[in-house]
């Protein structure tokens, strides 16, 4: 597998764009429950902060922090993107989704119909070093939405 | 490019190794032979872990093939060949650092050897808090207004052991801070060592900055004020000639997988009147004289820290290492690692955004160097490295501490060993310079 497809090119967009990055300066939505979570990877140091707002059963915003690789940046800044409007069960599924593929060591495809950008992370599912850099907001989101919801 | 910079001690007698010899030498490391995405593999990660030449890949499989037995023990032919062996190994690699037999003790790494001066510490002041042990034991035991003193660039296997000594025995950790260039503040160190420290421990060559400490003025400083010194050897001792006697240590520790050896085994050096005080850190067989239901009595060093089964083939195996090390001369490899972390650093140095952790080219490092790429992290560097076939290493290599003085979470680090020629460097050069432009930092 060759460079370019693990690091594919919405994912070094992404990774320079940060959808949803700067959770300090962003106020949650009034009257949304809202719930957060830190992960760290010992191994890199990557680290993020997320933050879930649930309005009515909907993921009103979500917001993040974070310092780390390009993969773990982007990841972070596709699931913000997506992750705005959709039902709390609709991103359970999602993170479900995104993990199962990330976790076959390429045997499940993404498929973008369910994962939208996210499909693009496909390719480092052949990478076991780099998983938990693809996965550390979505376990960060999933533990958030625990508490939220 | 490179700036050859030759220690003092080393004699200038023998002849250089250069590219042909290596090249040779690499033929003795089946693992070296093979393609990793399509190129030939340039591996730059022997900080971490070194390879394995066929002599010493060899000596594990003649042992399991011809000698297998438990050692010290059986009176059966096998028996007595593996105790041979076992201990033969012992002497080549106390030969090897300047230790007596008695002083050269097996451990599984220098991790574990660094915990079991620390937990035999503590044993000591529990034995002396009950009574029991002798006078000389007392003077090794620790408590409240002790002070235990380490190095701000330490890994954490030279840190973390001695936090938990302070914490079991009451004693205060302090430590000695370094420059922004990762040099050691002598001046600082003076004011911290003092009449309340009881040990110092530093690292005789750093695995990030590549900087060599001081080691006399350090064990100057520690004999002033009559404090214990542990070396962690891990980064010199494979690298360049140590003389644990010369340096005047009490204690010295370092791994058999970082210098040509298998993983799972290490080695302790103690002074002899220092081990044979020390209460053992593990117990069981082997490293008792007699045992009563109700006590044992334990034997001198080393079998005093060498409880149960021990790794006899990563013993062998390790002299093999060893000899194969003397064999190239341990002042040659030097030399060409010097000449070789010169020509990184100069070239890292030349790279736009590249930041180079520790001394400057021109200044002595060992073969290795830690890096900073503006805009790119760590993680993505290897991996752009990985896709050239170049293995280096990412992250905080052990040593957040350093990193967070330095205001940084991860860096990427080649290191070198005597496989590598200086065309392997300057192809991970190349490939650095690239690494900004593809993540379009």
């Amino acid at each position: 597998m060759s460079l370019d497809q693990l690091y594919q090119q919405i994912i070094l967009d992404h990774s320079k764009a940060r959808h949803g990055s700067g959770l300090s300066e962003t106020p949650a939505p009034d009257g949304a429950s809202t719930g957060q979570s830190h992960q760290l990877n010992p191994v890199c140091g990557d680290e993020v902060t997320l933050r879930v707002a649930v309005d009515h059963g909907t993921v009103a915003q979500l917001a993040w922090d974070g310092a780390g690789c390009s993969i773990s940046m982007a990841s972070a800044s596709v699931l913000s993107e997506m992750a705005e409007g959709m039902s709390v069960d609709e991103l359970r599924s999602v993170i479900g989704n995104f993990r199962e593929v990330l976790r076959s060591r390429g045997k499940v495809h993404a498929d973008p119909e369910v994962l939208g950008d996210a499909a693009a992370f496909e390719g480092v599912a052949r990478y076991a070093a780099r998983v938990k850099c693809a996965m550390i907001s979505w376990v960060a989101a999933e533990d958030a939405l625990n508490q939220a919801a | 490019m490179a700036v050859v910079s030759t220690p003092p001690t080393l004699s200038r007698a023998l002849p250089a190794m250069d590219n042909a010899e290596v090249l040779r030498i690499r033929n003795d490391f089946p693992v070296l032979d093979q393609l990793v995405n399509g190129r030939p593999l340039i591996y730059l990660d022997s900080g971490a872990t070194s390879q394995n030449p066929l002599s010493v890949i060899e000596a594990e499989q003649e042992f399991y093939e011809q000698r297998n037995a438990a050692v010290h023990r059986g009176a059966h032919h096998l028996a007595v060949e593996a105790t041979e062996v076992f201990e033969d190994a012992r002497q080549t690699v106390a030969d090897f650092v300047g230790a007596q037999f008695e002083e050269t003790v097996w451990t599984s790494n220098a991790t574990e050897g660094l915990n079991l001066i620390s937990y035999a510490l503590s044993n000591a002041s529990l034995w002396a808090a009950q009574g029991r042990g002798d006078a000389r034991l007392r003077e090794l035991a620790l408590g409240p207004g002790d002070e235990i003193v380490v190095t701000e660039m330490e890994h954490h296997a030279n840190l973390i052991p001695w936090q938990e000594l302070a914490y079991r025995t009451g004693a205060t950790l302090r430590h000695i801070p370094i420059d922004d260039s990762g040099l050691l503040l002598m001046d600082r160190a003076a004011e911290i060592v003092g009449e309340r420290t009881r040990l110092l421990a530093f690292t005789h060559a750093s695995n990030v900055l590549g900087t060599i400490n001081p080691v006399a003025e350090l064990v100057a400083l520690a004999r002033s004020v009559g404090a214990l010194v542990v070396l962690d050897a891990c980064q010199s001792a494979p690298h360049l000639s140590l003389d644990v006697k010369q340096l005047d240590v009490d204690f010295a520790v370092f791994s058999g997988h970082k210098m040509l050896g298998p993983t799972g085994i290490g080695v302790l050096y103690g002074k002899q009147e220092l081990l044979d005080v020390l209460p053992p850190y593990q117990t069981g067989g082997s490293m008792i004289t007699t045992v009563t239901m109700e006590r044992a009595e334990y034997l001198p060093a080393p079998q005093r820290f060498e409880a149960g089964t021990q790794k006899i083939s990563q013993a062998v195996a390790l002299a093999a290492a060893v000899n194969y090390l003397t064999e190239t001369g341990i002042d040659r490899v030097h030399r060409w690692e010097s000449e070789l972390g010169q020509r990184m650093v100069a070239g890292l140095e030349g790279i736009d955004g590249v930041r180079v952790l520790g001394p400057a080219a021109g200044q002595d490092r060992i073969g290795l160097a830690a890096f900073d790429v503006a805009g790119v992290h760590a993680h993505d560097v290897g991996q752009f490295l990985d896709s050239r076939g170049i293995a280096v290493r990412v992250g905080h290599h052990c040593a957040q501490p350093l990193h967070r003085r330095l205001g940084l979470t991860a860096t990427t680090r080649a290191s070198a060993y005597l496989y590598n020629t200086t065309d392997d460097v300057d192809e991970f050069l190349d490939a650095v310079s690239g690494v900004r432009a593809y993540f379009r930092a």
